[in-house]
């Protein structure tokens, strides 16, 4: 972890070097660009309002080329004039599928609204993604709110409330520069499964209908389990839980989805929006006295990026936010994880039928 | 981390605390999970090898070939045997642990014991065999009063070897869920409870030193003393 500090912006600077190398001609004076503009914007936002015609010397410059033919082509759409610049929007993505899907939901739309998108996906873990977005290698990046919020503040406590959760994680957004635009309906934290068999025999829907039953229920989870707020202990702390025993597997992984398909365990700690429970007919229990926080999926994206970029970015992404819901993300997963689809086409198929691209 | 010192103390603590000592992840459940795996594999790997060692040796045929065969065996990752347990575990509906742990350690048992037992059978004094046929004894006979009795001090070191081996890598089990010593190593790890680790670590070794010794002490029993006098005579 403690490695992980120093070597992320090398490893960042590699990802993008190697990612611009393959763009289109037009990326390359973008992301030649960011390292002087990345320094200047920091000292200039300071004073807020001065820097939105601090910044147009380095925007332009920058947008001149690649965003020329792209702002005339919006030019209908931008009524309200000035700031209707539709610049390259940098989109990052952490190394596991369902933020490619994400990525590509949401640079997509973009696109569909006129803008150019730098794809950097499967960039690394969030210790790589964050401080490129901080630095301004990336301009925007699909996040999932209370895992950000106490990534860059430890000391978080965080909220299972999701507007609650927006306000603290832009409290610690600020300082940097960031901002979060509106969260999802969509939430990837974890969730516990029973079976079918189980759910019907013994009528389980909620987290609190496993209070009659779980004297006689083995858990199963990761081996830190019996030791995390958002696990064992919260289970027995929000819910009243007490279990017959605890069974070490792995986090949300194939054994935890063969123990309970073979009935070794009877519930079992699974991602919200793991395909396996699709494709096992898992019933996933509604935690309905909220212990888990509000990792909802929303973008956060870098000021300078938002104060240049035309009204309808906002718009685009936010009406992308308010269509996705856990369920629908969870299939998307299934079509990129279970049935190898591309995320990329899987994601533009999902724009199409939500109305969201034309 | 503290220092080493600290470490030990928590380990001692980790010890001491009762609550490790019951409940289905304590210190006796698990010691006793971790010998009944290693025992089921250590009799299959008895069960698999030592006839065919035996009747190979006896044979004086194909000795060469098998212990080669076997050898290469030994090199066989038991990680790679585990991994590939695990989805043939599946297949055959026995689930988790147990099981894809006894299929990935009965390999690691069998290149000992048949090594040894062909070399300890082969290797019988010519002479021996010779005096013993010119008295008559059948191949059977042969085999049951000479040769068996002789090559019993080489053929309980295979044995012994290959059960502190699998004592030692059974910890492997709890990689695929199962239960065993190796449950705190891997647990510990993931919680970052150094403590439980180097117990774990610790409850391991000793039981491989354990095993080590009961199996000198079955030598003892087992092992004739007119052979046991002769070996130590040609060992000293």
């Amino acid at each position: 972890m403690r490695s992980a500090k120093w070597l992320a912006p090398i490893l960042t600077t590699l990802a993008l070097a190697a990612c611009g190398g393959g763009a289109a001609p037009s990326a390359a004076p973008v992301s030649s660009a960011p390292p002087p503009a990345a320094s200047k914007p920091a000292a200039a936002s300071t004073a807020a309002s001065a820097s939105a015609s601090a910044k147009p010397a380095a925007s332009t410059a920058a947008s001149a080329k690649p965003a020329a033919s792209g702002a005339a082509a919006s030019g209908a759409g931008a009524a309200s004039g000035a700031a209707g610049a539709k610049p390259t929007v940098r989109i990052g993505g952490f190394n596991f599928p369902e933020s490619s899907v994400l990525a590509e939901l949401y640079g997509q739309a973009l696109e569909g609204a006129g803008y150019k998108v730098d794809r950097h996906e499967n960039l690394g873990s969030r210790e790589v993604v964050e401080p490129a977005l901080e630095k301004g290698d990336l301009d925007m990046v699909p996040e999932y709110m209370s895992t950000l919020l106490l990534f860059v503040d430890k000391n978080a406590k965080g909220s299972s409330d999701p507007a609650e959760a927006q306000k603290l994680l832009q409290t610690a957004l600020t300082p940097k520069n960031l901002t979060v635009l509106d969260y999802s309906p969509a939430v990837d934290t974890n969730g516990f499964a029973v079976t079918k068999a189980n759910a019907d025999k013994y009528k389980l829907a909620k987290m609190s209908d496993l209070q009659p039953v779980a004297p006689q229920f083995i858990l199963g989870g990761p081996p830190e389990c019996p030791q995390r707020p958002f696990c064992e202990v919260g289970l027995q702390n929000t819910y009243g839980l007490k279990f017959k025993d605890f069974k070490p597997l792995d986090a949300g992984g194939p054994l935890t989805v063969a123990a309970l398909k073979g009935d070794q365990i009877q519930v079992g700690l699974l991602f919200t929006t793991d395909p396996s429970i699709i494709t096992n007919n898992f019933v996933e229990l509604e935690d309905d006295k909220h212990l888990q926080q509000a990792d909802n999926v929303a973008p956060v994206v870098r000021n300078d990026l938002l104060s240049k970029a035309a009204p309808d970015f906002k718009t685009t992404l936010n009406a992308v936010s308010a269509k996705l819901t856990t369920a629908s993300l969870t299939d998307l997963d299934k079509q990129v994880g279970v049935d190898k689809k591309d995320a990329k086409d899987v994601a533009a198929a999902w724009l199409k039928t939500n109305g969201l691209v034309k | 981390m503290g220092s080493t010192v600290s470490i030990f103390s928590q380990v001692a603590a980790w010890f001491a605390d009762p609550s490790h000592w019951s409940s289905s992840d304590g210190i006796p459940t698990r010691v006793a999970e971790h010998l009944v795996l290693s025992g089921a594999a250590t009799a299959l790997a008895i069960l698999l090898a030592l006839p065919l060692g035996v009747y190979l040796g006896h044979a004086r045929r194909f000795d060469f070939a098998a212990i080669n065969v076997a050898n290469v065996g030994r090199a066989l990752p038991s990680l790679a045997l585990l991994a590939f347990a695990l989805p043939v575990a599946f297949a055959l509906g026995l689930g988790l642990g147990f099981w894809p742990t006894l299929f990935a350690m009965v390999p690691l048992g069998i290149p000992p014991i048949l090594t040894n037992a062909v070399a300890g059978v082969r290797e019988v004094d010519p002479e021996v065999v010779d005096a013993a046929r010119g008295m008559g004894l059948s191949g059977r006979q042969l085999l049951r009063q000479v040769e068996l009795p002789i090559a019993a001090p080489l053929i309980l070191a295979g044995v012994r070897n290959a059960a502190v081996a699998i004592v030692a890598t059974a910890t492997l089990g709890a990689l695929v869920a199962g239960g065993g010593l190796g449950r705190y190593i891997v647990d510990g790890l993931a919680r970052q409870e150094y403590a439980r680790l180097f117990a774990g670590a610790l409850l391991v070794a000793l039981l491989a030193i354990c095993v080590e010794i009961a199996f000198s002490l079955l030598e003892r029993i087992v092992v004739s003393p007119g052979v046991r006098r002769t070996l130590t005579a040609t060992l000293a």
